[in-house]
């Protein structure tokens, strides 16, 4: 899409000793990350990891005990970071009102929303079903319409939690094809999965996580074929059997 | 979707809006009568006001209170005119400059109303005095305007002519209400009071209730019409206010008076001049 | 007693009157502006107070819902004093006119209104509030399309405003004056029809009363059960 607000200045993304300890328990223990600005990463880990938490300090959900985000040497800009949520909300509204509800900050006129809304539901294959109630959608529907949701606003950095989570297989394919769009459009995409198979699919490279920690980050072909640390070998050898059979 | 909504919002409040004022302001000319509830609830403006705006064209809307209630209303000029019963409060309201000047118009009585059964005896009275000692000595149950009502002043004068000292009494219960409510509440437990007699003419939930006493000349019960002083509110209607009450003084206001009967029994008398 | 009360009631309601169809139509105007205020200012402001972040929150939520049962006598009085001539809006002779009915039944449904919207608005605000938060929206944003969200839920607030307004009589006897072909409604009128001891019709109209609440809130019922069909 274009319009990209915000200028080139929000990469690259520095992380430096995120800790979040909310009452004493420690659930992010000093994240170091660096991201740069284009590509898909995907974030790997077992439950518990802090990789949905890490996605929430990036969106400006959680306020972090202590360490550093820097965004291009300056500050979180105001737009252009946007997350789709495992079970994103839907509006009692149509498929169209849910589509452009992004844009609403923008203040733009009416027509201007739909004609863009229109555009990108075509993008999604959902243009015939504009006037339908968003909540009659199917999971990976009501999934494919988040992701739009989020494209329309034209982000820099777009962060996924699951998005495929409960979805069958032809809709995580639908859902994937679009993130590769939105990736080609020049989004930055970090997202999170347990989907083994979808990271080979689709990342560039992967970041690691478990107990709070990152334990690497390197690019997907290599961390697959040579993980550099324990953890990721184990992860990977209890995960792989029965992930990759779809 | 939302500014649809609101926008169709917008366009019925603004309706509701312009069809109260519209309403407000179609009544050619009207005049407030801050009345009592006794005149009300007789039934006597129901026929006498239709009678004054055919001949006038100036509608009166009545407002009733207790006379009380009323008084009030006009001391903080929310009517045009006043017509009240309790003679020495209406004397203080046109003394004291909310009244420009007060007429007789018209006066019915006050009957003491009890069960049929009359446990206090109340039918042998010889006058009004014997008969409020007699329920009092009696200790049977007496409901009280207590309403600051011209009704409820006549029965504080009455108590006071037979020396007794009703409040605080077991049997003695003050209601706080109007002359219809308050005979309800005599009607459910057989209780004596002291009513107008139109109001009680009027009167559909009578149960057990009749006139045990009437007829003393202690009983009468003039009314009398105040215009509210237009010098202290000047957003009075005199000249319009000022028709009515010279209506209700004239022969024709006498007679529509007069006329009003329920059951062939006439209920207001109009003042002799 | 009771029995024969109830069949000369219902004799009377086949025989109703043009009279008593004025008294019904004031009483839906008069109302009906009520509710119409009363969800124009009740409703923002019960979803103002679920999303806005502001010191005694806590405490204004337990005002508005104490409110609720504010006695409609109390609103009659305080509204006849500033509509009153001697008062501080008495130039604008609104004293015993439908329009000042009208303002104190708005006075009287606006925090039952607020506090039923709060609730509802409330709910959805937990479960939007992070991906309104992310997609920057403002409050006031935040606001407008919770109300929006949350419309078939909100018409329980309308209606709960409407039985109110519909139903009180202390107010709108007090600053209405109860004054006939003017300002009687369904409930002074019924007030007056018990105080002459006419209990027949007194009964007669509390039956329209009734029927006519109960037909709106069917209708209500039947529309918000097709939107919700309609949009989940």
């Amino acid at each position: 899409m274009s319009g990209r607000p915000g200028g080139g200045a929000m990469f690259p993304i520095r992380i430096r000793g995120l800790r979040h300890a909310p009452n004493g328990r420690e659930l992010l223990s000093g994240v170091d990350l660096e991201l740069g600005d284009e590509g898909i990463t995907v974030l790997l880990g077992p439950n518990g990891a802090g990789k949905t938490l890490l996605l929430r300090a990036l969106c400006g959900l959680l306020v972090p005990s202590s360490g550093t985000l820097d965004w291009g040497g300056g500050a979180r800009p105001e737009r252009g970071v946007m997350m789709v949520f495992q079970n994103p909300m839907m509006l009692r509204a149509s498929v169209l009102a849910n589509a452009v509800l992004g844009l609403k900050p923008l203040n733009l006129s009416r027509h201007d929303c739909s004609s863009r809304g229109m555009a990108v539901l075509e993008r999604i294959g959902l243009a015939h079903r504009a006037q339908d109630s968003a909540r009659q959608l199917s999971g990976g529907e009501q999934q494919r319409l988040a992701l739009a949701r989020a494209w329309l606003t034209s982000p820099r950095l777009l962060l996924l939690d699951e998005p495929t989570a409960s979805l069958d297989p032809s809709a995580t394919a639908e859902v994937e094809r679009i993130v590769r769009e939105i990736r080609t459009d020049g989004t930055r995409i970090l997202m999170v999965t347990h989907n083994l198979g979808q990271a080979t699919r689709l990342a560039d490279d992967i970041v690691f996580m478990s107990g709070g920690r990152v334990h690497e980050h390197t690019p997907a072909r290599r961390f697959f074929s040579r993980p550099q640390s324990d953890e990721a070998r184990r992860f990977i050898q209890g995960e792989l059997p029965w992930r990759m059979s779809f | 979707m939302a500014h649809e909504l609101l926008k169709r919002i917008r366009v019925a409040v603004l309706g509701v809006v312009l069809a109260a004022a519209a309403q407000a302001a179609t009544a050619a000319e009207s005049i407030v009568l801050a009345s009592t509830t006794s005149t009300e609830q007789s039934g006597l403006f129901g026929h006498i006001l239709p009678i004054f705006e055919k001949t006038s064209g100036i509608s009166v809307k009545v407002v009733a209170l207790g006379t009380g209630q009323a008084l009030d209303v006009g001391r903080r000029g929310d009517a045009d005119a006043l017509l009240v019963h309790d003679r020495a409060a209406e004397d203080k309201f046109v003394a004291e400059g909310y009244g420009s000047y007060r007429r007789d118009v018209m006066y019915n009585d006050f009957v003491v109303v009890g069960p049929t059964a009359d446990p206090a005896a109340v039918k042998a009275s010889s006058d009004t005095s014997d008969a409020f000692r007699r329920i009092a000595g009696k200790g049977a149950t007496f409901i009280s305007r207590a309403d600051k009502s011209g009704t409820h002043a006549a029965e504080l004068r009455f108590w006071k002519a037979a020396a007794i000292e009703p409040v605080g009494q077991s049997w003695y219960k003050e209601a706080g209400t109007g002359m219809g409510p308050t005979l309800n509440m005599a009607a459910g437990v057989d209780a004596y009071t002291l009513s107008d007699r139109g109001t009680w003419a009027n009167f559909k939930n009578r149960q057990n209730l009749a006139i045990l006493y009437a007829g003393d000349s202690k009983l009468f019960n003039p009314y009398g019409a105040i215009l509210v002083n237009p010098e202290r509110h000047p957003h009075v209607k005199k000249a319009a206010a000022e028709r009515f009450i010279d209506w209700l003084t004239s022969d024709a206001g006498r007679e529509a008076i007069a006329s009003y009967r329920i059951g062939g029994e006439q209920l207001f008398f109009p003042s002799p001049r | 007693m009771f029995a024969s009360t109830l069949t000369d009631a219902i004799r009377l309601l086949a025989a109703l009157d043009h009279r008593v169809a004025e008294i019904v139509g004031l009483s839906l105007q008069v109302s009906g502006g009520a509710v119409v205020l009363g969800t124009l200012i009740g409703l923002p402001l019960g979803a103002c107070i679920a999303v806005g972040r502001f010191r005694g929150k806590a405490g204004v939520s337990v005002l508005i819902n104490a409110l609720m049962g504010l006695p409609s006598v109390v609103v009659g009085v305080v509204v006849y004093l500033f509509l009153s001539r001697s008062g501080p809006f008495g130039a604008f002779g609104l004293l015993y006119t439908p329009l000042a009915m009208v303002v104190a039944q708005t006075l009287l449904v606006v925090p039952l209104m607020a506090a039923i919207a709060r609730q509802v608005v409330e709910d959805a605000w937990q479960r939007y509030a992070e991906e309104l938060q992310v997609m920057r929206f403002t409050w006031w944003q935040s606001v407008t399309t919770l109300l929006h969200d949350c419309r078939h839920s909100l018409l329980v607030a309308v209606l709960a405003g409407l039985g109110r307004a519909m139903s009180e009589v202390g107010a709108v006897m007090i600053v209405g004056g109860n004054i006939d072909r003017a300002t009687r409604v369904m409930t002074t009128a019924i007030a007056l029809e018990t105080s002459k001891g006419d209990l027949p019709l007194a009964i007669a109209l509390g039956i329209v009363l009734i029927v006519l609440i109960l037909a709106l809130n069917a209708v209500a019922f039947g529309l918000r059960h097709w939107a919700m069909r309609r949009y989940g």
